[in-house]
């Protein structure tokens, strides 16, 4: 399929309301923004154009996830590119960073361009591909970056995500040497030694279930000596899925000191704690683990004043076998691209702390930035491309695991009834929520 | 009573009485010529132990026996799980079966309550050891064992020495000791405490002296030598003289003061040869009475209060 060709007709967004705001109409054509108000209204008049009824839908940029699992190559039983992205165009989200950790590893320029042209095939959402920083995710020796950044994936994050640098020396390498080719290092920020064995978050509870603690400072003192690290060689670091309120606390002094940092948040760790743990559903198994009350608040408390730049979903699918067992032999990790935005409604905007230009700065200015993709996290603007999602903030839901796009279940929402609905995402002006619409 | 034990926190105190003074009236039964009751006639029990446990298995097997159940032992180690069987399979596995009550032994903590919670199968769930989680059955026969040396256990105290953060049957006596009313105090290492036990209803002390002297009992935990390995304490010896209950130790005992070790025990490790042997120890009579704490669990779950039974039993 050919799905970077324009929509065949322009299309008219009627009575939508950008970021929040006053309610206008905005025309979509030849991939971009065409006019807004009175001259998009206008404009319409004149010509033959499909025309969506937007009266009242709270208009985004479309979203951008710096984590998403899509598993091809190599677990094509929990997702593939093409799967995991319609899943991701249902969540409102118009580009995706693929994580590295397939099988093989996206540690050569050949998995990267493979998994690159996965998603252009599939057409529903931008997959940028994320290459490991290390050989096979080994912690041994760097990956060719520099191969992965030349390609034609044009790789600039970089990331072991499963897996920690643990080694110092090997982490002061991969920070100087991916400046070459202004990259970022994106560090799954968990001490090894520290977590041998971790099951869940360490805690009062912990010891009452019996499980093996996954303590907060595993990922604390992995972030404090990144970003001494980072600052001491001059380059930038963004920070995996940050779980805990001491970390939100390091960041907010390495952002201080004015050093090259950013850092993410999963939406599970805005809105679930460890308390979950008590049922032994491994639907609630991630990594890193559920946290406290407390540390819930922080993340959001972060998340608001900027101290933390995004929202990042962690997609993790898994086969229905992988979490149908005993927690200790489970896989860790849940679904996330379809229920992002309901939860941050929830967790942020529910609770007022962030407005709507907020949640579109977290979840798709900033990540488009630190993720440096041109085109996504752009103002909704005449000009700009037509990359947006409509979205009703009005209904609330009751979550159903088997309408999920993904091919997996892992959704640890099920049953509950989470705010809003995505009613449509256009990426380049097509419609990439319609089924009808994107040609098989 | 509830259709499953899956731990010793789930029991209020009227079911913790009500299974101890069921166990009392089955204890009865092994002075009588003929030590079986038709309770659980036809019923299925299936021991499924995924970790070895010959004497927790055969514990539970003469328990089955003497209500005249069904035993099945399925020893998941040795058969199709060493394979790659999930939990779940099996599970359906002993449902198509006919099982009315698994006893499931299991290495990974909350085994038994994915068992019960994820509808695989519908009998009644019995934790027999999970992972470092909890082993109820064994804190209600440690608790049958002191109430019947020193009565109602309502303020009695109790010290619960050694290996807590890996020990399932330290966190089930907790549970239960204090919804008995017992004043519990786990002493060890603090390597060897749990982070987060202040939250737990108990006192904690890392001086065992200290502690023991106005316990009116004392259990010791068994302690791998291999923990030394990952560095919880420098060495056995070291271990042994701050933590062991030894011939010194006992001295300091109040008369009454019962010594309780849930075995198997290491001898020269955590308690003395003398110790364990010792008039004080009720170690072997914690194993025979364990039998009578598994006859009343089995009864109350299964057997509901139309079942006829010479022993007049509490309903369950």
């Amino acid at each position: 399929m050919t799905s970077s060709e324009p929509n065949p007709l322009p299309v008219l967004l009627r009575g939508g309301r950008p970021l929040g705001g006053p309610a206008t109409d905005l025309l979509l054509d030849e991939g971009a923004i065409a006019a807004i108000g009175a001259d998009a209204t206008s404009r319409a008049g004149a010509e033959v154009i499909e025309v969506v009824e937007a009266d009242g839908l709270v208009i985004l940029p479309g979203l951008v996830d710096l984590h998403t699992h899509l598993r091809e190559p190599g677990r094509e039983d929990a997702e593939t590119v093409e799967t995991g992205t319609r899943a991701a165009a249902r969540g409102g989200f118009t580009a995706v960073h693929a994580m590295a950790n397939t099988d093989p590893v996206a540690d050569t320029a050949g998995v990267v361009e493979q998994v690159r042209r996965l998603g252009q095939e599939a057409g529903y959402c931008d997959v940028q591909p994320v290459g490991a920083v290390t050989v096979g995710l080994q912690g041994q020796r760097l990956a060719e970056m520099g191969a992965m950044a030349d390609s034609a994936a044009r790789v600039r994050i970089f990331s072991d995500d499963g897996h920690c640098v643990s080694d110092a020396v090997l982490m002061r390498r991969a920070l100087e040497y991916v400046k070459a080719f202004d990259g970022v290092v994106a560090q799954h920020a968990q001490e090894p030694r520290l977590t041998e064995g971790a099951q869940m978050n360490e805690g009062p509870l912990s010891g009452m279930l019996g499980m093996r603690g996954w303590p907060a400072v595993a990922e604390e003192a992995i972030i404090a000596r990144d970003a001494l690290l980072a600052a001491h060689v001059g380059s930038r670091l963004h920070v995996c899925h940050v779980s805990t309120a001491g970390s939100v606390e390091l960041l907010r002094w390495a952002k201080g000191k004015g050093w090259a940092i950013t850092a993410e948040v999963t939406p599970h760790h805005l809105l679930l704690t460890d308390e979950l743990a008590a049922t032994y559903d491994p639907v609630y198994k991630v990594n890193p683990p559920l946290r406290s009350a407390a540390d819930v608040d922080a993340l959001r408390a972060g998340l608001a004043d900027g101290t933390i730049d995004a929202v990042a979903t962690d997609h993790a699918p898994h086969p229905r076998e992988d979490k149908e067992c005993e927690w200790a032999a489970a896989a860790f990790g849940m679904l996330g691209l379809e229920t992002a935005l309901s939860v941050v409604h929830q967790s942020m905007v529910d609770t007022g702390l962030l407005d709507w230009a907020g949640v579109a700065d977290r979840m798709s200015f900033r990540p488009a930035r630190i993720g440096q993709l041109a085109t996504h996290g752009r103002p909704l603007a005449v000009g700009e491309p037509a990359n947006l999602v409509l979205y009703d903030a009005a209904v609330s839901e009751v979550v159903r695991p088997q309408d999920s796009a993904s091919l997996s279940r892992n959704t640890p929402y099920a049953g509950r009834t989470l705010p809003g609905r995505v009613v449509a995402t256009y990426l380049r002006g097509r419609c990439s929520t319609a089924v009808e619409t994107v040609p098989a | 009573m509830r259709r499953h034990l899956l731990s010793a926190g789930d029991l209020s105190r009227e079911d913790a009485v009500l299974v101890l003074d069921t166990a009392e009236e089955m204890r009865s039964l092994a002075d009588r010529p003929i030590k079986k009751l038709p309770a659980l006639r036809g019923r299925t029990v299936v021991n499924l132990f995924f970790e070895d446990s010959t004497r927790t298995r055969i514990s539970f097997e003469a328990a089955a026996k003497r209500l005249s159940a069904d035993v099945i032992n399925f020893a998941a180690k040795g058969s199709s799980v060493s394979k790659g069987e999930s939990l779940k399979d099996t599970a359906l596995t002993l449902q198509a079966m006919g099982a009315d009550a698994i006893v499931v032994r299991h290495h990974s903590s909350g085994a038994p309550h994915r068992l019960a919670s994820a509808q695989w199968t519908h009998g009644s769930v019995i934790n027999a050891g999970d992972g470092t989680h909890e082993h109820p059955t064994q804190a209600l026969l440690d608790a049958f064992t002191m109430r019947r040396h020193l009565g109602d256990l309502d303020g009695r105290r109790v010290t619960i020495v050694g290996d807590v953060l890996h020990s399932r049957v330290a966190r089930s006596n907790a549970l239960l000791l204090s919804t008995l009313g017992a004043e519990v105090t786990l002493v060890g290492p603090p390597t060897l405490l749990p982070v987060g036990v202040a939250s737990w209803p108990v006192h904690t002390s890392y001086d065992l002296d200290s502690s023991i002297v106005k316990s009116d009992a004392v259990m010791m935990l068994r302690v791998q030598r291999e923990r030394m390995n990952e560095s919880f304490f420098p060495s056995a010896r070291e271990y042994s003289r701050r933590y062991g209950l030894d011939t010194r130790r006992m001295a300091l005992l109040p008369d009454h003061t019962l010594v309780l070790h849930p075995g198997p025990m290491n001898r020269g490790m955590e308690i003395s040869a003398d110790v364990a042997d010792s008039t004080r120890s009720v170690i072997v009579e914690q194993v025979s009475n364990g039998v009578a704490v598994r006859m009343a669990v089995l009864y109350l779950l299964l057997s509901g209060s139309n079942v006829p039974i010479e022993t007049p039993v509490g309903e369950s």
